[in-house]
């Protein structure tokens, strides 16, 4: 187990390093020049300044060179560089922002599962009937809705109109209520959606016809034997729509003034701070990955033959 | 009675279906046009699109003209949707604005869907060095989520209505190559295909008889799918100031401005979205009419 | 019928289901009893309908798909069809088990084989866990499972070790009647006789009833007391084990003995039965083996056809019987 979770982290390294090159080539295609952005504020910009400017930034340097220093200090130092416009370390920028995000994250996830996957199961079970096609329409709803009109939505009525909850900042768990929502309910749908079509499917199989015809309650038969086989393709879409939902989250961020890294990233962008981008890409890109391996993980757990695949090795030597 | 009638009436339905070819279009189409959700998205999807065209010439407003008398006008006779914050018929925008979502949509999707396929075919036929190299670059790319990725190119090229496009269509590429790549695999260790080389069937034969249609019908559902979350993509990037940027009436562009007058103007932030919403649910009810009606298997 | 070695006594079955939009009429009034000890063949190509009929006695149809399941049960004198769901839990694995037919499918790939056994254990008798657990190990040895593979999943078996485990499921409470549902197509050969074998020597220690379910005619010449030839969901032909191989009546079931190979006469070419199995959801008028049948006449397509006692406990679904001739 920990030899194919270590396997696993040291074959995110080079995959994170390509991320690196890549996104760093791609910032140096944005159009637009950082320095003069970040001179924005003086009345009058006078040509030495913007070299001067790009000296400190270092942007004089050819570009191989400023990738290479780039790639050391982050690879080996774990330092993106200065951002632009704050200059300050972007490490120190992001440490204040990346556990906010990680929070929101692990929110909306948490609620995907724990509203999508017994909604679907309970869909399922009562397949056909009102109840289900309902939800089932609910579903289609949640997932058709942009996620920013849909926060737009809630703020209108929750915030605006009952005055129930705050629509913008951080200050107490209240503030994460509309977020959450905002950044699961898709996947909510998504999750339930999946549930039902896989335990339709499942319940349907000759292992459930054989778990009743021993007896057991129809309960159990559902619960027991349908229930964690239906589950396996699940774990899959739970992977995806937390990619989704990470993608999405500096529009949430934005909507609700959360200053996390998400929102951090589109400011970023927009005022051309190449190093502070860089380190919001590959903060989202490791927790993508470490997010892609736990989903493997739980895959293996569920299933079997999964498990038996990726550990097989070591029983073998085991054995011998 | 009239319940045992009606079951009747399904039964003999699905019969005639049934001695239609599977996989066949005229299977397809029929099974299709008797899902009342995909015949309802195709109608709204219709309606759309000839609104949209038809709207300088049956609206007496232009989608630019601004009208500051109307600054933040509620709905009324004259104005369905109410102005917005220049005094602009919001009817007649999202009208307009329909354009930017649905050719976004189609042509990202249409863009994503080429080369990715083509990237796949690729790496699942000819294997070896191709595909690897090939499977290790969308590795790369898919270690950040997809909406990322497009915020990124859209950073990059910049605003507007092709390079949105653009943006788009190159991050939908892996999803589509992976696909496409597993679904030729599949396809090629598949028994039948070593049944047809038994009988010295020729391979462009193969390809064209079993491999292309074979992995064409995964590939139609999720063409449907993709132009609805395309298009949900296209408004977030114009929400974000990335894609289509005011004052082209993009839903998403639209939304963003109206935001800030969400406080007291609640009309200017709901009928984009709503737009935005029916659109991306019609593609959707036709992508799983779509998905029924190709996929055997989930066939009940 | 009042005979007091009954165990099983089932009167016009009836199944209806719904595949594809369209109704499927795969059992259409079956009766036969069983008794005490004793085997009873159910023999029939693929799609007659045998495997709804064992279905329908334990009541595990898919109710998804199932329109009609009506008839009636009788087990030790039970209407098995108008129990409770609840009351019907306690006959399905304790005193009525059922071997299914692809061990491919039929066991849970997430669950070990040991507890999967050890479940109907612990639903029908009062016993601890620990106790469900080393009796399910037993089991596993007795189908010839050594006990250091219990704690595997079914994906680390072969198919004829899966039909063990589904075997030991199935004989796990020791029930008064086994319906084994052509338990040997999916294997090969050689697992097949083992298989068999198996079967036969546990029914032998525990006197268990059987309904055997098969197409093989070989095991029903091997294993059964009494067979019935099920033809488009109905018994066309229904005797003992001599009734119905020395003194064939039906001509479908003549036609299958005429298509059997021979291994010491030196013919070239089978002799099928002309024609395709009757189509369950479009059944023929009249006799339903009329089209395919050398001896059909006007009349045979005309009307219902009854089953006729031809000999004492012989009974045949066929004109030229049906007057006697």
């Amino acid at each position: 187990m920990l030899r194919y979770v270590l396997k696993r982290l040291l074959m995110m390294i080079p995959i994170l390093l390509a991320v690196a090159i890549l996104i760093f080539t791609l910032m140096n295609f944005v159009p637009g020049d950082p320095a003069r952005i970040a001179l924005s504020q003086n009345a009058v910009i006078t040509e030495a300044d913007l070299a001067a400017k790009r000296a400190e930034f270092g942007l004089d340097q050819p570009f191989f060179t400023r990738l290479i220093s780039f790639l050391e200090g982050a690879f080996f130092h774990l330092d993106f560089g200065v951002s632009y416009t704050y200059s300050t370390p972007v490490t120190s920028l992001l440490a204040t922002r990346f556990p906010i995000t990680l929070m929101l994250a692990f929110l909306c996830t948490l609620t995907m599962v724990v509203l999508g996957i017994p909604a679907g199961v309970s869909a399922a079970v009562h397949a056909g009937k009102a109840g289900d096609r309902i939800s089932m329409f609910i579903t289609l709803l949640f997932n058709s809705m942009p996620n920013f009109w849909l926060g737009l939505m809630l703020v209108l009525f929750f915030s605006l109109e009952l005055k129930l909850l705050p629509s913008t900042g951080i200050g107490s768990p209240a503030h994460f209520v509309l977020p959450v929502i905002c950044g699961s309910l898709s996947g909510v749908a998504s999750i339930a959606r999946q549930t039902r079509a896989s335990m339709l499917e499942v319940i349907r199989s000759d292992f459930v016809t054989t778990a009743r015809s021993k007896g057991i309650s129809e309960r159990k038969a559902i619960y027991g034997h349908a229930l964690p086989n239906a589950l396996i393709p699940v774990i899959t879409v739970c992977g995806q729509q937390f990619g989704h939902m990470l993608g999405g989250i500096s529009v949430i961020e934005m909507l609700f003034s959360i200053p996390g890294i998400g929102s951090f990233l589109i400011t970023s962008i927009n005022q051309r701070d190449y190093p502070s981008v860089q380190g919001c890409v590959i903060y989202i890109a490791v927790t993508f990955s470490l997010m892609m391996l736990i989903t493997d993980l739980i895959y293996a757990f569920v299933d079997p033959r999964i498990k038996s695949n990726y550990f097989v090795q070591r029983k073998k030597k085991e054995k011998t | 009675m009239t319940g045992k009638k009606k079951k009747e009436a399904a039964v003999e339905n699905t019969r005639e279906v049934k001695s239609l070819r599977p996989g066949s279009l005229a299977y397809v189409w029929r099974r299709i046009s008797h899902d009342p959700g995909a015949m309802a998205g195709m109608i709204i999807i219709a309606l759309i699109i000839i609104l949209s065209i038809l709207s300088p010439y049956i609206i007496k407003y232009d989608y630019s003209t601004m009208d500051l008398a109307n600054k933040c006008a509620a709905p009324s006779w004259e104005h369905p949707f109410g102005c917005d914050e220049m005094g602009r018929d919001i009817l007649v925008r999202v009208l307009y604005g329909a354009r930017y979502t649905l050719s976004i949509g189609v042509l990202s999707t249409a863009m994503a869907i080429v080369i990715g396929v083509i990237i796949g075919a690729i790496a699942g036929y000819f294997g070896g060095i191709a595909d690897t190299l090939l499977m290790r670059a969308l590795d790369v790319i898919q270690a950040f989520p997809q909406m990322l990725m497009a915020m990124l190119l859209a950073a990059v090229f910049g605003t507007g209505l092709d390079k949105c496009i653009l943006a788009l269509g190159i991050s939908g590429i892996a999803g589509y190559a992976r696909m496409t790549r597993a679904n030729i695999l599949k396809i090629r260790n598949s028994e039948y295909i070593e049944a047809s080389v038994s009988i010295k069937c020729s391979t462009p034969r193969i390809i064209w008889k079993h491999i292309l249609p074979n992995s064409l019908s995964p590939l139609i559902v999720s063409a449907a799918m993709g132009i609805a979350s395309s298009g949900l993509a296209a408004s977030a990037l114009s929400f974000i100031g990335l894609g289509i940027q005011a004052p082209k009436p993009e839903w998403g562009a639209m939304l963003s401005s109206a935001r800030n007058y969400i406080r007291g103007n609640p009309h200017m932030v709901i009928f984009p979205g709503l737009f935005i919403m029916i659109t991306v649910i019609s593609f959707n009810l036709i992508g799983d009419a779509l998905r029924d009606a190709l996929d055997p298997k989930l066939k009940d | 019928m009042e005979n007091k070695n009954l165990l099983l006594s089932v009167k016009d079955l009836q199944v209806k289901y719904q595949s594809g939009g369209v109704l499927v009429h795969a059992v259409n009034g079956v009766s036969f009893d069983l008794e005490k000890g004793k085997t009873f063949g159910l023999v029939g190509e693929t799609g007659a309908g045998k495997t709804s009929i064992a279905r329908a006695i334990l009541r595990i149809l898919p109710d998804y798909a199932t329109r009609v399941c009506s008839g009636e049960t009788f087990f030790e004198g039970v209407d098995l069809m108008k129990l409770s769901a609840t009351e019907m839990q306690k006959y399905r694995g304790g005193k009525i088990s059922m071997i299914f037919q692809d061990p491919m499918t039929a066991l849970n790939p997430v669950q070990t084989v040991v507890n999967q056994i050890a479940e109907g254990l612990k639903t029908h008798e009062k016993i601890t866990k620990a106790e469900a657990r080393l009796r399910a190990i037993e089991m596993l040895e007795t189908v010839g499972i050594p006990a250091d593979r219990a704690d595997e999943y079914p994906h680390q078996f072969s198919g004829g070790m899966k039909q063990r485990v589904v075997i030991a499921i199935a004989l796990a409470c020791n029930p008064e009647l086994l319906i084994a549902d052509e338990q040997t197509t999916a294997l090969d050969v050689t697992i097949q006789a083992q298989v068999m074998d198996l079967i036969k020597s546990l029914r032998a220690k525990r006197n268990t009833s059987m309904i055997m379910i098969t197409h093989d005619l070989g095991v029903i010449a091997d294993v059964c007391d009494y067979v019935a030839v099920v033809y488009a969901g109905q018994i066309v032909e229904y005797g003992t084990l001599e009734d119905i191989y020395d003194r064939t009546a039906h001509p479908y079931m003549k036609g299958l003995f005429a298509a059997l190979p021979e291994m010491n006469l030196d013919s070239d070419r089978l002799k099928p039965i002309e024609g395709m199995p009757a189509d369950p959801t479009n059944l023929p008028d009249g006799c339903k083996f009329a089209p395919r049948c050398p001896y059909a006449t006007e009349e045979c397509r005309k009307r219902e056809i009854d089953l006729k006692e031809v000999s004492a406990g012989h009974f045949c679904r066929c004109i030229k019987t049906e007057s006697g001739v």
